[in-house]
């Protein structure tokens, strides 16, 4: 098993036709995802090698039966292409797009609460269910199937972590990033609640940074929820307060979201604490 | 993107938040001018820089003449004025705000800014204006007011009047302050801001309700639908390396260090900073070059690096997935032919392309020294400058 996508699961691009979109398609197809339609306004009608184009994205999942999509849109587009998707009834939505404004994905968010639909990102790689499924710009090459759920805020250092574990003989159940932004859509907890829930996932790596307080929170959420043993990883110790470094999202705010307090929340609630990434793979061999 | 005290207060007469009379001024005469034409004593002198605490530091002060504004501007023109928001070095005042003075009977607090958490715009309001509102949050929590705006709703007359009622207005003052929160508001989300703080907001004697100080941040993701606030970037207020960087859409903070740094990918690019550190040396930048960096972005990112005379030694560590590894070789072997490599370099790369990206910096006859895994970067790069 896995957690939110698996073998069947058919998806849709938006933003199929440009160049990142038409590039990260024929990587996920060539992993072996269904990606079973395009939309990219104003090029109804035209394929991507097999693979139809609509105008939008109700009438490719009429036609199609998609019920996830992979969003690749420039950032002046990317809350009304998640909203177009919400309300053509998909139910999976993967943002890969950077730079959506903050104010967009307030608006986004809450358009969501109204909607049966989970959203993913925006500003993260997307999510793998190594050999079965790939939303997403990851590596597919780097990750193995096994049972070691991760969950990351962050795209490279992923792969960081991941090429680790497969590389010392674990493989993954399912890997999600997050997004890097301050506003998103799947939180930590999200991810942590369903990797409880799956019987085939057996520990789980959560790989967090500064800004914000989602890991304090997720923190205490393992502490009450989660029975599977958690090893916790945070990038930016060594950041200046006050600027945001590179993610939208990674920034210490006066006394907010440092480094030091996610590390002491996350060994307060009983999660092993990676302080050095190079021994990361090392540690969750050891704790797993 | 942050802007100067006088061009936010720019910004809010436009949208009818009222604030006291006052211009820039760029030179002493100006200075001079600018307070003769205010036709009234006293005025305040301003010192504009990006960064808080001015008036701990000398950068605020009350003139009663206008020898005293002449003096003063002359004495803040050309200084270089330290708070605890500038570090020890300090920023360079190279403009100024001359601003008539007002009858303050209370100093108060008010700011807007964007809640990750609860995907909403938060106001904060408090009667302890003119403190740090950290050291207020910390110390009496209760003596902060906060309200949440639904964005898709708009802020409502309950809310306003939570605000005011909270803050002890006098009746007098609250129909004012109720039209100056509806415009902020109004501001905030017409211009994307992410956060507009009035530290204080005073009530006059007269019972008017006005902002004293003004900061403006603006979400940066935000800009390209507010071409109008481009024009008020200050490029005197950044680093020049990192106005540099910005240029090649680089993602480039200039640190401390001796440890330059070459990443792709922010994360990765932090965790590689924390390691530096760990391994007991300490980095001299972030350098993101983006998931997706182009061959060109690569060498300008090195060129910027190796630019940087602080650097002992640099460290490259790439994750390639977007960004192959063979596109990064090329874009550092470009770089290091043009500008010549003088300090110890150390290369780690992995993922997609990786045998050929080895390859390019094996045959480049570059002196590189290759590492196996980031652990082993570490160690080798902090040999390096230790």
């Amino acid at each position: 098993m896995s957690i939110f996508v698996n073998k069947d699961t058919k998806v849709l691009v938006q933003g199929i036709t440009g160049n990142e979109g038409s590039f990260h398609t024929r990587q996920c197809v060539s992993y072996g995802t269904r990606i079973v339609a395009g939309v990219t306004p104003g090029k109804g009608g035209q394929k991507l090698d097999d693979i139809p184009v609509f105008n939008t994205v109700a009438r490719a999942a009429e036609q199609t039966g998609a019920t996830a999509s992979l969003i690749f849109v420039p950032p002046p587009f990317g809350a009304d292409a998640i909203m177009e998707a919400a309300d053509a009834g998909i139910s999976l939505i993967v943002a890969v797009t950077e730079g959506i404004p903050i104010l967009d994905m307030v608006k986004v968010k809450n358009f969501l609460r109204r909607k049966d639909c989970r959203l993913i990102g925006p500003n993260c790689p997307g999510i793998i269910t190594p050999e079965e499924c790939k939303i997403g710009i990851m590596p597919g090459m780097i990750h193995a199937k096994g049972n070691v759920g991760v969950i990351s805020r962050s795209g490279t250092l992923t792969y960081e972590v991941v090429d680790q574990l497969t590389k010392l003989g674990m493989g993954q159940s399912t890997c999600i990033g997050i997004g890097g932004d301050p506003v998103n859509g799947t939180s930590f907890i999200d991810v942590l609640s369903a990797f409880e829930a799956d019987p085939d996932t057996h520990g789980i790596v959560m790989v967090g940074e500064i800004g914000g307080s989602a890991e304090e929170e997720a923190a205490a959420y393992i502490k009450a929820h989660v029975t599977k043993p958690v090893v916790g990883f945070i990038a930016g110790l060594t950041a200046p307060p006050g600027r945001r470094m590179g993610h939208a999202g990674a920034i210490i705010s006066g006394s907010s979201g440092t480094g030091e307090a996610k590390l002491k929340a996350f060994e307060e609630n009983g999660i092993h604490v990676c302080d050095n990434l190079g021994l990361i793979g090392r540690i969750c061999k050891d704790v797993f | 993107m942050k802007i100067h005290e006088y061009q936010a207060k720019e910004l809010f007469r436009q949208y009818q938040v009222p604030v006291p009379e006052g211009r820039p001024a760029f030179s002493v005469e100006e200075a001079v001018d600018t307070a003769k034409a205010m036709g009234g004593f006293p005025v305040v002198v301003k010192a504009q820089i990006h960064a808080g605490g001015r008036g701990k530091g000398g950068g605020v002060k009350l003139a009663h003449s206008l020898e005293e504004v002449q003096d003063l501007a002359g004495q803040m023109l050309g200084m270089t004025l330290v708070t605890h928001q500038t570090g020890p070095a300090g920023r360079l005042v190279k403009k100024l705000f001359i601003e008539a003075g007002q009858q303050i009977e209370k100093e108060l607090y008010l700011s807007l800014l964007m809640d990750r958490a609860t995907a909403t715009v938060v106001i904060m309001a408090s009667r302890d204006g003119g403190m740090d509102i950290e050291e207020v949050a910390a110390k009496t929590p209760e003596r902060i007011i906060k309200i949440h705006v639904d964005p898709l709703m708009g802020i409502q007359g309950y809310q306003l009047r939570r605000a005011g009622f909270g803050l002890e207005l006098p009746p007098a003052a609250m129909k004012a302050f109720s039209s100056l929160l509806t415009n902020l508001y109004k501001f905030f989300v017409a211009n994307d801001c992410s956060l507009v703080e009035i530290n204080p907001l005073i009530l006059t004697s007269d019972q008017q309700v006005m902002a004293l100080d003004a900061k403006v941040d603006f979400d940066s993701n935000a800009l390209f639908r507010h071409k109008d606030l481009l024009a008020l970037r200050d490029l005197d207020e950044e680093d020049p390396m990192e106005v540099e960087a910005s240029k090649y859409d680089l993602n480039y903070i200039n640190l401390d260090g001796n440890v330059g740094n070459i990443v792709n990918g922010a994360g990765l690019a932090m965790a590689t900073m924390d390691i530096i550190k760990k391994a007991g040396a300490t980095p001299a930048n972030f350098m993101d070059v983006g998931g997706g960096a182009s061959s060109e972005q690569v060498e300008n990112a090195f060129r910027i690096i190796l630019a940087d005379k602080k650097v002992k030694a640099v460290l490259i560590n790439i994750f390639g997935g977007i960004l192959r590894c063979d596109i990064f070789a090329k874009g550092v072997v470009e770089s290091a032919k043009k500008t010549g490599i003088t300090v110890p370099v150390v290369v780690r790369m992995e993922g997609t392309n990786v045998e050929e990206g080895r390859r390019i910096l094996a045959d480049s006859t570059l002196n590189l020294t290759s590492a196996s895994d980031l652990s082993d970067a570490a160690q080798k790069i902090a040999a390096a400058v230790n």
